[in-house]
């Protein structure tokens, strides 16, 4: 993996994408195993930053809470850096959530279809809550596609214009081929241009394991 | 391991919770000149986030680093960037959907496939 330490480019910019998704369904391995720095999981306070100061008094409870977020990078060129954050798992961090997704390129959704529900919040999210392309993804945990896409699209209530795929999230290689799933959806979603050609060649890769 | 602040972490900013400019989380942050001088004169808490930004990191990297909370950071930052002793690195592109920026990702994670 690439070094640890960011370039002292004055031009160095940076994007992100968030890996959300229900609890134990995946998101520090996805991290970690593209990251090219150990994943940071860190303790943020959160705050909610609209508040009036006299309310974010930590002598109140109520507005301040400590929640464990952990994100990753990956150098995608010498003045171009990828962030992925993964959300704090529970519904009730979800003003941390919009925190971690402002200015975000797209969100990944990950899922585990032996308990597809931990995913329902998130897919809730970010299809009412939140203006921000996001793709779903399986979380292979064994490798294999377990349900076929089609009935895990069924399962999730998922609109035909969201990209469903699946990946292995020990896998470098296949989380990058999600996140590329992201970010192309983005671009379609985005960029008045035609989608890509890689999600139905995706799903059709995975649907042979089925 | 960092300490994290239990109790009153707004005091050092003296108990604002806004920023000047918005700070996101993957926001790149760096010294562009380091001056001992000015270092030793900041409190240990500014000080060590000074110190922590000679090496270019994101806000979120330096609220892990520095044991600060999310928020805090963000003023810290901002008050620091104020009077140019850190860099913000601005946004090279219109906003994360600029098709550019998205083209480059696309590529670079195409390397990785
Ligand atoms: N076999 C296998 N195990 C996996 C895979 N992905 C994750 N795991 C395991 O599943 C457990 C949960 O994975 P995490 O990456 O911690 O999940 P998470 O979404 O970050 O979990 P929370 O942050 O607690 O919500 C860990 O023990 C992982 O090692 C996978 O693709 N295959
Ligand atoms: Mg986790």
């Amino acid at each position: 993996m690439a070094s640890g330490s960011l370039s002292d480019n004055p031009l160095l910019t940076s994007a992100k994408v968030v890996i959300a998704g229900g609890f134990g369904v995946g998101k520090t391995t996805c991290v970690r195993s593209i990251s090219e720095i150990p994943p940071i999981n860190t303790e943020a306070w959160m705050t909610a930053a609209s508040e009036p100061v006299d309310r974010l008094d930590p002598g109140i409870d109520k507005t301040t809470t400590t929640v464990a977020m952990d994100f990753g990078r990956l150098t995608i060129d010498q003045d171009l850096v990828l962030y992925l954050f993964g959300t704090p798992g529970q519904p009730r961090f979800w003003p941390m959530w919009d925190d971690l997704c402002r200015g975000a390129v797209g969100a990944l959704v990950l899922a585990d279809t032996r308990h597809l529900e931990g995913s329902f919040p998130a897919v809730n999210y970010f299809e009412h809550d939140i203006d921000l392309p996001f793709v779903v993804c399986v979380n292979l945990f064994d490798g294999v596609l377990t349900h076929p896409l089609d009935d895990v699209r069924a399962a999730l209530a998922l609109s035909a214009d969201v990209p469903l795929t699946a990946c292995d999230a020990r896998d470098p290689a296949s989380v990058a081929r999600a996140l590329l799933v992201a970010v192309e959806h983005t671009m379609a979603r985005t960029g008045g241009r035609a989608a890509l050609a890689s999600d139905p060649r995706q799903s059709h890769q995975w649907r042979q394991h089925a | 391991m960092p300490t994290y602040w239990k109790v009153r972490p707004y005091v050092l900013t003296g108990g604002r919770t806004r920023t000047r400019q918005h700070l996101l989380v993957h926001t790149l942050v760096s010294v562009p000149y380091y001056d001992a001088v000015f270092a030793s004169g900041l409190l240990p808490e500014t000080r060590f986030l000074y110190e922590q930004a000679r090496r270019t990191r994101s806000v979120a990297e330096l609220s892990a680093v520095c044991g600060m909370s999310l928020g805090v950071t963000r003023v810290v930052v901002d008050d620091l960037a104020a009077t140019d002793r850190l860099r913000v690195h601005s946004d090279q592109y219109a906003s994360p959907f600029d098709y550019r920026l998205l083209e480059r990702l696309r590529d670079g994670l195409r390397q990785l496939v």
